[in-house]
């Protein structure tokens, strides 16, 4: 008689993901039996759910400093410093957006849990991602993640824009998911194993026979051709502006915050596990994404005249700039990795408070995302300029913002794997994307009044909002200036 | 001895230093949240912020231990550990000046500068720039100079584009690219020579004084390493042909800026050719001198030409700022004690020669609202003590003998015979153009007979007058005195030119061999 063998389980390595799992579906449950909750009440509660997600992440950050990292549901999920930072993060970008999601959704007449439930859903998905040890749970990490994604940029109803949006995102998404998944079978066809550090061993080996090896490097394109479309890098960019400009601007900054934590994440470690002995191999794709990545988002971020879009381009560059770490990454070296992480935590919390300012600037309808929208905050609003101005100084790579940290981390990662043609491509494209970091401030701060501002709608700043445009200028300074406890802990959530 | 003395050459506990950066930094910030309605208020603490930086300043000056060619007040701490990064802070013949200079300055800006608009903002940017410049020239490590070298361009782009003229937002535009351009180059040379160094000196360290004793740098290394700093600098001296958004950013920027622009900004490009490129790459820096003093006297020549065409008073002072920087530079790379002294004493000279200029026709711009030289005419008549003011400031700029710009010209020029002949030989009419386009311009503003508009030019006033006065007494007393100056400042020259020596095997002849050559020639 044969028995059916489950595999054993650590419950607390995948707590964080039940909070998250179980505080939705009740959220949606008692939201549907219940009359509508007072305002602001489901971003609340969605917040109050990443507590004790973070506390728990937190535990188990600690505990694999002392017992190692795990491998867990049958080698399906890798517990390990690396997976648990980007939860972290994910979470806390959670938090920071349903906040600044809460009166959006009141101004524009949307309120409801819903949007709230697809956060998490989507951010359960990229934790998946963050720590999938399988390709077949990766992927499914990725659809749970994408199709969260679809609903939210569709998810203005009475904008067309939005409608659009979702669509496209969509479409291309499910075409970027075939590749990503033709690539998975590939690599199947070539190691034997969807298990990602099983891959690692075997190829290991070094030499495969000739129809092996061209098996592996067709699915490694493939593979890296559906990574790329997720974290938006060039040339597989062209639905960013799109998508960015129509999702209402929360979730803009959900997916340019949340969408790239878990893609890189995965792609970082399909590329250094599983790939990591075929560096050779990937190491001049990453190359030449990053550079045109880094070049085609600065220059076309800069003949904008969306701020939304301009946004949307300048997150092509600095997903250019994360591939710089992922290069180095390439030269075995692991600084590579961390410099990587460190980029996409702090480029997060610098996304999520450009998009809140935008969204509230963006004014009733959501349209208002003009580079002339922002003419004259800087006298209605001064405080709320400043934040602005703190987040474009800290995108532009300023010192004493976390942006230089994160550029200052990634250049050095670059120079010290002798990548200095890639570092001095990046840091003029960066000069370039500053003109449009410029023009934001110049029409916030020195811009003459024209006709019709006025009569324009005020900006209103409500109280959540302003919460997370505080606290994001705040780290954003903080982490400009005191970065080591960052840099150390990066360091260690290192892939090995 | 006084108590100022008793505790010099880091023996001082308090650190004065740090005090100079955090002063300021302190005010901008006090200033920036200080409330709206008693803007005398803001003004006060604005001013005494700066006036205690200016009190640091002179403090340390005065117990600035004159002989030691090292790093004296040095203030040292780790501050991101894990990349080798530290507070590092420390002051030597070649800043000392630069330093005074700034804490003398901004004050008297503070002063003497009326913004008429938005006070706050421009008093809290003025604080923040003045704690971007000073730990500029104290930074004794390399990143942490990057993260001064390149805040500055934040309050200053502000400055410029908040409260110039009209074409304020193309001339700060201009300004913040250019000189992030060249920034951009030096963090990837910056990181790349600290870890090479890491080689040499077994740990990660962007401290410049390590880097420059145990690192050891292939010959080409040196030489990609020192244009990769070299750029940067270049570009905020202005070296020609890099100098284009020096007159856009000096005749747009409100006259407070200017004043700042020219008196310290400019210095950094000067000052970190000396600190960074020749100190850490003496060898490239020998190696590409015929480069660097061809470009410079390029910039003496063209800025003269330039400045004689102008039609903007203002203008006209700029273009002529980048003769006079040229000057500088070519001192630099002659290599000899007297051109390296005499362009470190020209840095301060120009600060306050220039500065000068720029508050005066700041001036006249706000009692005629025009820079244009054409409409301006006969002003002696109606305003003699502020033409008397503006032929002093003119004179020294020209150099004459007697005032403070005599002195480092004239020493460039003679150190730099020995090692740069034929340049000086063409720079020097650089000095004979300088007269030719100031007395010029002067002939035309201020004598013949002043028309209708002209006729109501106000009298210099006494508070105009009590700003200028600092400028005119350091014009007299650096002209007729510089000895107490060139006292401090030689020995860190001596030693940064012993060490060029040592590493390149570029000798410099002294001045006795000087005429020996000449015999021969």
């Amino acid at each position: 008689m044969s028995t059916v063998e489950y595999p054993s389980i650590d419950w607390l390595a995948i707590t964080p993901l039940i909070i998250l799992l179980g505080g939705m579906l009740v959220t949606l449950v008692v939201a549907a039996l219940t009359p509508v909750w007072r305002r602001g009440t489901y971003a609340l509660a969605t917040a109050v759910l990443v507590v004790p997600t973070v506390i728990v992440e937190m535990v188990l950050w600690n505990r694999i400093g002392h017992e190692g990292p795990v491998s867990i549901i049958n080698d399906a999920l890798s517990i390990d410093r690396f997976a648990i930072l980007v939860w972290i993060a994910i979470a806390i970008a959670v938090a920071l957006v349903s906040l600044s999601t809460a009166e959006y959704l009141r101004r524009e007449d949307l309120d409801g849990p819903e949007t709230y439930a697809l956060y998490v859903c989507a951010a359960l998905g990229g934790m998946i991602m963050a720590s999938a040890n399988d390709l077949i749970v990766l992927f499914l990490g990725l659809e749970t993640l994408s199709i969260a994604l679809y609903v939210l940029a569709a998810s203005h109803r009475r904008r067309a824009e939005s409608q659009e949006s979702g669509l496209k995102y969509f479409v291309l998404g499910g075409f970027a998911s075939a590749f990503f998944l033709y690539g998975i079978a590939l690599l199947y066809g070539a190691s034997g194993t969807t298990n990602i550090s099983a891959m690692g061993e075997a190829f290991a080996g070094g030499v495969l026979t000739g129809n092996d090896d061209a098996m592996l490097l067709a699915g490694v394109a493939l593979l890296l051709v559906g990574l790329a479309f997720k974290v938006a890098a060039a040339p597989f960019h062209f639905w960013t502006p799109d998508v960015y400009q129509g999702a209402p601007t929360p979730v803009t900054s959900f997916m340019a915050s949340v969408g790239k934590l878990a893609a890189f994440a995965a792609m970082l470690r399909v590329l250094v596990v599983a790939l990591g002995n075929r560096a050779d191999d990937w190491r001049p794709v990453i190359w030449v994404l990053a550079v045109a990545s880094v070049v085609i988002g600065s220059v076309l971020a800069v003949v904008q005249s969306d701020v939304k879009r301009m946004l949307a381009y300048s997150s092509i560059s600095h997903a250019g700039f994360i591939l710089i770490g992922v290069e180095a990454a390439g030269h075995g070296n692991a600084d590579g990795v961390a410099s990587s992480l460190l980029y996409l935590v702090l480029y997060g919390v610098l996304v999520i408070g450009s998009f809140t300012v935008v969204a509230l600037v963006a004014r009733t309808g959501d349209a208002n995302t003009g580079v002339g929208a922002f003419r004259g905050l800087g006298r209605e609003r001064p405080l709320l300029a400043l934040a602005m101005t703190v987040f474009v100084l800290a995108q532009a790579g300023m010192p004493v913002t976390s942006g230089f940290i994160a550029k200052f981390s990634v250049i050095k990662a670059a120079a010290d794997s002798e990548s200095y043609a890639v570092a001095i491509v990046a840091m003029v494209a960066s000069v370039i994307a500053a003109v449009l970091y410029l023009r934001i401030m110049i029409n916030m701060w020195m811009a003459d009044p024209e006709s019709g501002d006025e009569s324009r709608e005020a900006v209103r700043v409500p109280l959540t909002a302003g919460v997370v445009v505080a606290l994001g200028a705040a780290f954003t300074l903080f982490a400009g200036i005191f970065p080591g406890w960052l840099i150390d802990a990066t360091r260690d959530a290192v892939l090995r | 001895m006084s108590i100022l003395a008793s505790g010099t050459h880091g023996g001082l506990a308090f650190p004065v230093l740090t005090a100079l950066v955090l002063v300021p930094l302190i005010g901008a910030v006090l200033t920036a949240v200080s409330s709206n309605r008693r803007p005398e208020y803001t003004k006060l603490i604005a001013l005494v912020s700066s006036v205690i930086t200016g009190g640091f300043g002179l403090w340390m000056l005065a117990s600035f231990e004159t002989g030691d060619a090292g790093f004296q007040f040095v203030s040292k701490h780790q501050w991101i550990e894990s990349w080798g990064i530290g507070w590092h802070l420390g002051v030597d013949g070649i800043s000392l000046f630069l330093v005074v200079l700034t804490g003398v300055l901004f004050p008297l800006v503070i002063i003497g500068c009326d913004p008429h608009h938005d006070e706050k903002p421009y008093l809290a940017w003025l604080l923040l720039l003045e704690a971007g410049v000073m730990g500029s020239f104290l930074s004794l490590d390399l990143v942490l100079f990057f993260l001064f070298f390149e805040i500055v361009l934040v309050p200053m782009y502000f400055l410029i584009g908040g409260w110039g003229y009209d074409q304020r937002i193309y001339a700060a535009t201009k300004f913040f690219l250019y000189t992030m351009v060249g920034s951009a180059l030096m963090l990837v040379g910056i990181v790349t020579t600290a870890l090479l160094a890491r080689n040499d000196i077994g740990r990660l360290t962007f401290d410049l004084v390590e880097i420059a004793e145990q690192g050891n740098f292939a010959a080409s290394t040196g030489r990609w390493l020192f244009f990769a700093f070299a750029i940067a600098f270049a570009v905020k001296v202005p070296l020609f042909p890099l100098h284009t958004w020096l007159p856009d950013a000096h005749t747009q920027a409100p006259t407070a800026g200017s004043v700042i622009l020219a008196g310290v900004l400019l210095k950094l490009g000067t000052y970190g050719l000396l600190r960074f490129g020749v100190y850490l790459f003496p060898e490239a820096a020998v190696w590409s001198r015929s480069l660097f003093l061809t470009l410079a006297v390029i910039g003496i020549i063209w800025g003269a030409i330039a400045a004689t065409m102008q039609t903007d008073l203002k203008r006209l002072v700029a273009y002529s700022s980048v003769a006079h920087l040229g000057f500088i530079v070519l001192g630099t790379f002659a290599f000899t004690r007297e051109a390296i002294g005499g362009g470190v004493m020209q840095m301060i000279n120009h600060g306050v020669s220039t500065g000068a200029l720029f508050l005066l026709v700041g001036m006249i711009y706000e009692r005629r609202h025009t820079r244009q030289i054409a409409e301006l005419r006969g002003l002696q008549k109606v305003a003699p003590i502020f033409a008397a003011a503006f032929t002093v400031v003119m004179l020294s700029s020209i150099g004459v003998p007697g005032l403070n710009g005599f002195v480092g010209e004239f020493l460039v020029l003679i150190g730099s015979f020995s090692t740069a002949r034929w340049w000086v030989v063409i720079g020097a009419t650089g000095v004979i153009l300088a007269a030719l386009y100031l007395l010029w311009a002067y002939q035309r503003v201020f004598h013949g007979e002043p028309d209708e508009a002209n006729s109501t030019f106000r009298e210099l006033r006494l508070r105009e007058g009590m700003v200028l006065l600092p400028f005119i007494g350091l014009i007299v007393f650096c002209g007729v005195y510089p000895k107490p100056m060139l006292d401090r400042i030689d020995p860190s020259v001596k030693s940064l030119l012993e060490r060029v020596e040592e590493k390149s095997g570029f000798v410099a002849p002294d001045m006795v061999h000087v005429e020996t050559h000449e015999g021969e020639g």
